[in-house]
């Protein structure tokens, strides 16, 4: 019986040891949840290790304001649940002044009232829409959305003279979450959807699925997932021997997918950031420099290739870092306003443009149109 | 007829996985009852371990061997460091000391290797052979192959080998094997390394066509687990049976029915077969063990 | 009075000291959160509770339930103009209907067999959820209104500490009665040998169910309940690692302790924020914890501590 104190005292002891575990007295806390383990670990852990590999790099070049930044982060696995307890104990143990994180729109979803209700500006690295649509004070995020990733596909599907789109997703956060944008953007586009096929997260064979798109009448066909799934995508479509464009999404904006997929790959096309292709972007191009120093970093040090997945994070906290500086403070509401005068900030995703009623920033422009040649990336425009 | 063979073989290559997976749990459960949801992982040691080895340098065939090796290993000691000590328990309990051990080895996967996807190469290319209007891939001859000789070995092991009708006595009654000198404990922890090794050979194969990565493992455990209820725990050929059907369960739902609820038609199935026959399809007559 | 189980009294006693206790100790509303996320999840392992550890049956679907209470909480204020409230009731009684339809097929089966079609039942329901985007929202989870009693918002984590930490305690003490009821004996009876119970008389087929419809509405209840607290569900309540983590609680707690499943959850409810000190061995270290709490205490903590604190004393 006598237990439970006892058992209490030693779990609330582990609390407030990792709540107490103060640093310097005066850094500045920078809070993150990220999915770095469970089903979006592929976005979650190039996030985390970004952050902490610039996070380094700052301190190491003065910090910020003359203060150290301190990072704290959590793996929520995945679990929107998870993230908003550890959002709550961000705000209320860690006390940050700001949070860069939430890998998937579900976990990013479930923190946003908290950290709303605690006035803490948020910038967020999912794609989902409803993140900020409508405008949340104090909600940022940095990837391109998913509704963009569509409208430039369909574009280019119309650019070949092309109609009849075969659809498959995966039913996961991120591909769920594309095909709903793809549904409801492509009557506008004058794309009409022949097929809407869809395979569970882990699945390893769409061999039927695919055998159904080809069945439709599909002139082009556009996988939304991230991860394993596109992978399998690609290599079934090309042992059905099916000859129909293939497009992928920013989801698979990584160098592993073309390992992953093998030649399978080649003609694959996707919309992605020049995060991928900075050798190839002109000279007079704004993003080169930023790219191409963010991929030596990252390269160099983590002994992997670069994601774009990784570049939200180092968007994120740039933008953070430059609007606590603009401000002068770390008061919620001033590095708020300061991110919102955000103009002309040269991201990995894009030039990004903040405003009171656009927390996103980025057009149309930010994406370019990719296509996998000879095992690599060829940035097509 | 194209599609028809195109979501047969399809169906084929996920459910000889499933198979190798059940006949994993089957084996284990034989030998001890336990029902051991760590079998998944031995699945990804399977896949991981030979990835990374080759990636190192080593050759195909040592790094698949290396592998497999190491999965007996950690069968092996899941079984003297966990399930031994713990003898005794509940079959609830045993459950999730293999839970345990599953999030355990997942744990130590992520760290050791890392968290992206990998592939291996085919072992006899990507070019897809036709077979009726269908493209097939010489890799799932390989995974149905594979699996097929894995479960004849299995069965000459079982009745032709003095050690193989020593895991069939203590399967039948563990005290009366050992009254007659049968080391229980030697036949049990030999269960767990061919259950891993099995489940070893099975994520090696898949790997070239699934990839894999360290997370594979509970999805696996999951199907596999369905796989050989659905067979009728405790009966090999139940495994087998169970793991082709459910692959081809889900490719055919998918093909014809909706691919959306493909898992769900699976499980329906699943549901249904087991209302009519509570023992599995091919399960051993009720034996309420009390 | 079993062995390691302690009467009715001193349970629910100790229950009311913790929770009069925790918001003295622990005032953030962090730690407040944290705590209630406890409460919610004992309510629904205290249901499980009585299903393995009086019924002797296993049910590895159980937060299909809890996905029922808790996108029926969410969706009713959606779809049909409900309030929370209603809704949640409303989930509960479908939860409890749905126990009961498939209730008597599924529960003919036995041990693993039983297991495997309870899996199959949650990832149905959670297959639904995740699918049915237009009216679930999916992956992306779903928003839900403040609830309102009496024209005024039911908000703050301290309020929702103290009416979830009733509801644990109500909870208990319905199971409590339960156990000491006729259905309860007749319970045992079964769990000890169902042969012999049919033997002398007892209806073994509608005990179970009984039993299984109850364990339903508590979980269903805690979904209900997490999903107002929370005011945002995903389908991840209805998974089947939800349903893993329900039954690793009370066997871990102790099965046949109804104080055992308050242990359970509150351990495996509190060790994740914890372990964050451990950064990447965090899921390792997890799993070593429940192998080693498994293997040294196979008859969960509350029993097997109970246990051993007696054999001290006789010795």
């Amino acid at each position: 019986m006598n237990r439970r104190p006892l058992l209490l005292g030693v779990v609330s002891a582990a609390l407030f040891a990792t709540s107490g575990a103060v640093r310097a007295a005066d850094a500045i806390k920078i809070g993150s949840f990220l999915s770095v383990t469970g089903p979006a670990s592929f976005l979650g852990d190039p996030e985390k290790r970004t952050l902490e590999l610039y996070v380094e790099k700052i301190n190491a070049a003065g910090g910020v304001l003359g203060r150290e930044l301190e990072l704290v982060i959590y793996d929520d696995g995945g679990d929107a649940n998870n993230a908003r307890t550890f959002a709550t104990r961000l705000v209320e143990s860690d006390k940050v002044v700001a949070v860069v994180g939430g890998t998937t729109t579900a976990t990013t979803l479930a923190a946003i009232p908290v950290l709303e209700d605690a006035q803490i500006p948020f910038i967020s690295l999912a794609g989902g829409i409803e993140i900020i649509e409508p405008t949340k004070p104090f909600t940022f995020k940095t990837p391109h959305t998913d509704r963009m990733a569509c409208e430039k596909i369909f574009e280019d599907v119309k650019k070949r003279g092309l109609a009849k789109v075969g659809l498959i997703s995966s039913t996961a956060g991120f591909g769920a979450s594309m095909r709903n944008q793809c549904l409801t953007v492509a009557p506008a586009r004058g794309i009409e959807i022949v097929a809407d096929e869809r395979y569970a997260a882990g699945d390893t064979d769409t061999t039927p699925q695919l055998n159904k798109i080809r069945g439709s009448g599909a002139e082009a066909i556009v996988n939304a997932d991230f991860g394993q799934g596109p992978a399998i995508v690609t290599r079934n479509v090309r042992q059905l021997g099916i000859d129909i464009p293939l497009y992928q999404s920013h989801g698979v904006a990584s160098k592993s997918f073309i390992e992953l997929a093998g030649a399978a790959a080649e003609g694959v096309r996707l919309p992605a950031a020049a995060m991928l292709v900075p050798d190839q972007l002109p000279d007079d191009d704004p993003q080169k420099t930023v790219v191409l120093d963010y991929r030596a970093a990252y390269e160099s040090s983590q002994n992997q290739p670069v994601s774009t997945f990784g570049g939200h994070a180092y968007d994120g906290l740039m933008l953070l870092v430059q609007a606590i500086q603009k401000a002068g403070s770390t008061d919620g509401v001033k590095v708020r306003d300061a991110l919102r005068e955000t103009k002309g900030f040269v991201g990995t995703g894009g030039v990004v443009n903040l405003s009171a009623t656009d927390h996103m920033g980025l057009d149309l422009s930010a994406f370019r149109m990719l296509e996998i040649r000879n095992g690599t990336w060829q940035l097509l425009y | 007829m194209a599609e028809f063979v195109q979501l047969l073989f399809a169906g084929l290559t996920t459910g000889a996985v499933y198979a190798l997976v059940a006949l994993g749990f089957t084996l284990i459960f034989q030998a001890s009852e336990v029902v051991n949801f760590a079998q998944g992982e031995f699945v990804m040691l399977g896949g991981m371990v030979t990835v990374f080895a080759y990636n190192a340098g080593v050759p195909l065939p040592l790094a698949a061997l290396l592998a497999v090796v190491v999965a007996a290993a950690t069968g092996t000691l899941l079984h003297s460091l966990a399930i031994a000590p713990a003898k005794g328990a509940t079959v609830v309990t045993l459950i999730i000391v293999t839970i345990g051990a599953s999030i355990l080895i997942r744990g130590l996967a992520q760290i050791i290797f890392d968290k992206q996807f990998h592939a291996l190469p085919a072992f006899s290319g990507d070019e897809p052979l036709r077979v009726f209007g269908a493209a097939i891939l010489p890799q799932s001859l390989w995974v149905l192959g594979g699996s097929g000789t894995i479960v004849l070995g299995l069965w000459l092991f079982m009745e032709r080998t003095l050690l193989g009708k020593a895991v069939r006595a203590t399967a039948a009654n563990r005290l009366a094997a050992e009254l007659v000198g049968i080391d229980t404990r030697l036949v049990l922890t030999l269960a767990f390394a061919v259950s891993a090794a099995i489940g070893a050979v099975g994520g090696i194969l898949v790997t070239p066509i699934t990839l894999t990565s360290y997370a594979v493992g509970t999805l696996l455990a999951l199907k596999g687990f369905a796989a050989a209820m659905l067979g009728g725990i405790g009966n090999p050929v139940g495994a087998v049976v169970g793991g082709l059907v459910l692959g081809l369960l889900e490719a055919f739902a998918a093909g014809w029915i909706s691919s959306t609820y493909k898992d769900g038609v699976a499980f329906l199935v699943i549901l249904l077969v087991l209302f009519a026959l509570p023992q599995g399809l091919l399960g051993r007559a009720a034996v309420g063990r009390v | 009075m079993r062995p390691g189980t302690f009467s009715k009294l001193a349970i629910l006693g100790t229950l009311l000291l913790v929770l009069a206790v925790v918001p003295l100790v622990l005032p953030s509303p962090f730690h407040l959160r944290v705590a209630t996320l406890v409460w919610i999840n004992a309510t629904a392992a205290l249901g499980l509770a009585l299903l393995i550890g009086l019924a002797g049956q296993v049910s590895l679907g159980h937060a299909g339930f809890m996905g029922i209470g808790a996108y029926a909480t969410a969706l009713g204020p959606k779809h049909l103009g409900l309030d929370p409230l209603s809704s949640m009731a409303l989930g509960i009684f479908a939860a409890a209907l749905l126990a009961l339809l498939v209730g008597r097929p599924i529960l003919r089966l036995k041990g693993h067999y039983l297991a495997v079609a309870t899996l199959g039942l949650g990832i149905l329901v959670h297959l639904v959820i995740v699918s049915e985007v237009p009216v679930t929202g999916g992956p992306d989870g779903i928003q839900l209104p403040h609830v309102e009693l009496l024209g005024r918002r039911v908000t703050g984590p301290e309020l929702w500490y103290w009416i979830t930490g009733t509801g644990v305690v109500l909870a208990a003490w319905l199971a409590l009665n339960l156990e000491d009821s006729s259905t309860g004996r007749a319970l045992r009876a079964l769990h000890d040998s169902e042969i012999a119970a049919s033997v002398v008389g007892v209806d073994v087929a509608r005990h179970k169910l009984v039993v299984f419809v109850i364990a339903a509405v508590y979980a269903a209840l805690a979904g209900g309940l997490f999903a107002l607290f929370n005011r945002f569900v995903t389908p991840d309540v209805a998974g089947f690692l939800r349903s893993i983590e329900l039954v690793t609680m009370v066997v871990i707690g102790g099965m046949g302790s109804i104080l055992g499943a308050v242990v359970g959850a509150a351990l495996l409810t509190v060790l994740p924020q914890a372990l964050t000190v451990f950064h990447e061995y965090e899921h390792a270290v997890l799993g070593l914890l429940i192998v080693l709490f498994m293997v040294f205490l196979r008859q969960g903590i509350v029993p097997g501590l109970a246990g051993r604190v007696v054999r001290r004393r006789s010795a």
